[in-house]
Order: structure tokens, then sequence, then C-alpha cells
């Protein structure tokens, strides 16, 4: 009965100094080779140098920045329970927010009026998403789809006649989001994966398995830098996917906690998380390392929410003890703390063009700050 | 009989290995850039981009239509 299979001692000659030692296996760009271990910690030590100085540290000679004012402008009422999830229309002004209580509706922010409102087939609707053209949105959550409506302005047709079940998994729906047309739609799942679903067909085009566990949140890459999108689990995990291949690129596994949120920068080189550890952390995808931890002692509750202002320079992030917090990206440090919700934050985005972002809570409120 | 077990858990758990290997020589392989580099272009893209983000600077009053009174002043 054979026991060992990787970790064999192989005794012979070092593909580095040749001379004739005890070998261990190291990977240079996917090859692997076998080192004495003098060079292969010395390959060590020059893979630490790539680790050289913190953002924060780079960030020392910029300006730091003033006192903001951010308040409520507008508060959304209509939610009988827990709103939990919300996504801007690309025209900068209409909001979907899905809750608890099976509702979806759409606002218009400026006005605070409700412009639709369908009532899904099941309880906690935790995604929802507006469709690039304005025309539709997507939802889904305990009854495991992602299902899509087109938004229709005449008065006698029921939004719920024409609706359309897109993507089918095993678990609650997490996550779900558009990609650059109304055509395809990118689902996160319970079920611990991930799926590239064609809207019009219902087909499943591509499948991302490797998280350990239910899958929280996604975000797609900025349009310009290509296709792909990251995710975070309850695995602690945040894994950076290629779309076309099925195939985890990058994986960070520095929190101690579920990830609840990942958003891009708006370059699209880094991308940040919020977890139930209490921190925000920035990763940036060319270091393929984590570059920033964004947190306090005071702050003890999990993040459930981040998204970046248009600059990349502010990071805004809901928790569970009912606040904001908006963080210095380059800096690090927290620079104003917005109470206002009277539970728990559960989802928050900025607004397309930056001018404003819009929280949701489960104080069945939805709150626009600018 | 349990030798025959004991191969099939072996055998899947090696297959299980071999795909993490598989995996973790192509996470290996990703070019790599040092975080100063990194940061100073994270940095720059802050800067080049600041002047637009209304969040950030603020936009002139009136041009924000979240800050605006919705309601019509009359004189």
């Amino acid at each position: 009965m054979c026991d060992q299979t990787f970790l064999v001692n192989v005794f012979g000659s070092c593909d580095k100094c040749f001379k004739q030692r005890a070998l261990r296996p190291v990977f240079k760009k996917s090859q692997q080779l076998s080192y004495c271990s003098m060079c292969a910690e010395i390959l060590e030590e020059e893979r630490a140098k790539l680790h050289d100085v913190e953002l924060h540290q780079v960030a020392e000679r910029v300006e730091a920045l003033g006192q903001f004012v951010m308040k409520t402008r507008r508060t959304l009422k209509g939610h009988g329970n827990k709103v939990l999830c919300m996504d801007w229309c690309k025209d900068k002004r209409r909001i979907v927010s899905s809750s608890q209580d099976g509702k979806v509706i759409v606002w218009d922010s400026f006005t605070t009026n409700k412009e639709h409102a369908v009532t899904m087939p099941c309880t906690w609707v935790m995604a929802c998403a507006y469709a690039p053209s304005g025309c539709a949105i997507a939802c889904g959550g305990l009854d495991n789809k992602c299902s899509v409506y087109p938004l229709t302005f005449d008065k006698n047709e029921n939004m719920a006649a024409k609706k359309k079940s897109v993507a089918m998994h095993t678990n609650y729906l997490s996550a779900c989001s558009f990609t650059n047309s109304d055509m395809q739609i990118l689902t996160a799942s319970g079920d611990g994966t991930c799926a590239l679903w064609d809207v019009e067909s219902g087909q499943l085009l591509q499948s991302f398995h490797g998280h350990g566990a239910d899958v929280l949140c996604l975000d797609l890459a900025p349009s310009e830098t290509g296709n792909t999108f990251v995710s975070g689990g309850c695995d602690k995990k945040a894994m950076v996917w290629d779309m076309r291949s099925g195939q985890c690129v990058q994986a960070f596994e520095t929190h101690e906690s579920d990830i609840n949120s990942v958003r891009y920068y708006p370059s699209g080189d880094a991308f940040a998380s919020g977890s139930d550890d209490a921190t925000c952390r920035l990763y940036d995808l060319r270091a393929d390392r984590e570059v920033a931890i964004y947190s306090k002692e005071s702050i003890i509750f999990g993040a459930s929410s981040v998204d970046f202002s248009l600059s990349g320079r502010l990071l805004f992030a809901g928790y569970n003890d009912y606040t904001i917090n908006v963080w210095d990206v380059l800096k690090g440090s927290r620079v104003s703390i917005l109470f206002g919700h009277e539970n728990r934050v559960s989802t928050l985005r900025v607004s397309p063009d930056g001018t404003a972002f819009c929280s949701g809570s489960w104080d069945h409120t939805l709150r626009v700050w600018a | 009989m349990d030798g025959h077990v004991h191969c099939f858990n072996y055998f899947a758990s090696v297959n299980a290995l071999q795909r993490l290997v598989e995996q973790l020589k192509l996470e290996a392989g990703v070019e790599r850039i040092k975080v100063s580099q990194a940061a100073a272009e994270l940095q720059q893209y802050c800067m080049q981009n600041a002047c637009k983000d209304a969040l950030l600077v603020g936009v002139p009053a009136g041009s924000n239509p979240f800050r605006e009174p919705r309601s019509c002043a009359l004189f």
C-alpha cells in the first residue's frame, strides 16, 4: 500500500546550484523544478521582496481628505420587511430593490415614486439587478431561481405574467448581475457555484466551481478590462474567474469569516471585499495580494456591502451595526461615519455617475445619500 | 474487500489533490508586479479621476439632482 504521493524525499542534483542535496519541489512559471532547501529559501526571499511596501505608505504624500458632509437626501419607504438588495438603473435615477417579504419594487429616486412592483412567489428575495437597457429587472432568492421581468409602462399589463425563469440552482440565489447586455446573466448561489446563463433560452453557458461553501456575492469587471468577475463566499475566499473558460485565475484567502460583498475598483485592477470579520480589504489583481485592510478596533460588526466612489478614492461600507463607514482607500483611514438606518445595512451601491449612493436596510427603507 | 475500499478512497483523494496541484500551478504561473508599483497605479487612477468624483469633491450647487430641493420655491 502506497502512502506518499507528493512529499517524496528525493535526493539528487539541485536544479539551481547542481549540488547533491535533499530536494523539494518548487513551482516557477507553472513548471515544476527540484531545489535544495537553500535555493528554495532564496526563492522565497525573492518572492517576499515583491511585497516591498504597503499601499498606505505609498499614499503618505497624498493630501488628506477634508470633512465630508453626506446626508440622507431621499428615503424610499414602501417595503413591508427587510430590504435585502438593490441596484441602480443606468439612467442614474431608477432603483430596483428586493425584500424579505417577496416584493420587488422599482423606484424613481428623484421623486421617491414607486414605478413598478411585483410580488415574487418566494420570500427572501436576496438578489436583484437592473438590465443595462433599463427595460427589465432580474431577481431571485429562496426559490433557487433567477427570473427576469420585462418592465412595461402599460397599466393593463401584469408584470408577473411576462416573468421568465432563467437560472436554476440547487440552493438559494445570493447574487445576480446582467453582463454587458440584457442577454446574459451571471448568478451566485448557496450551492457553492456561480453560473452564466443565456436569458432568451435559459441555457447554462458556463458554470464556475471552486468555492468550498455558499457563494454570497459577485461583481463583474468594468467592461474595459475584460471578461472576468470576482466572487466571495462563506469559505472566506474571494475568487477571480475567466468567464469564457470557467477557470479560476486568482484566489485570495485572507479574510477570517464569510465574505458578504465584493466590488471592483473602477480601473479594474483591484477589488474590495466586506466580511463578517468586521473588516474590508483591498486586493490588487496585478500584485496578486491583499494591499490594504480597512478596520478599527471599535468596529466589531460585519460589513455587509461595499462600493467605491467614482475615482476609487472612497470606499463606502454598510455594516450590521446600522452604520455606513466611509474609508479613504489610499490612506486606509476612516473619513466619516453615517448614521440614519435603524437596523442592519444590507446593501449599498453608488449611482452610475457617482453623484450619490443608495443603501438598503433591515429597517425596511432605502436611503439615497449625497 | 477492505483493501478494495481503501484503494477507492485513495484514488478519489489523489484525484482531488491532483486537481488542487494543477490549480496551484496555474495560480503560481500568474505574472506579478511589485506592490509599490501596483499601489502607485491605484493612486494615480484616484488622482486622475478625483475631479469627476462628485462624492469626493462635491459639485457646483444645483447640478447634483439629489441636493436640489424637490419642491419649487416660488418668489
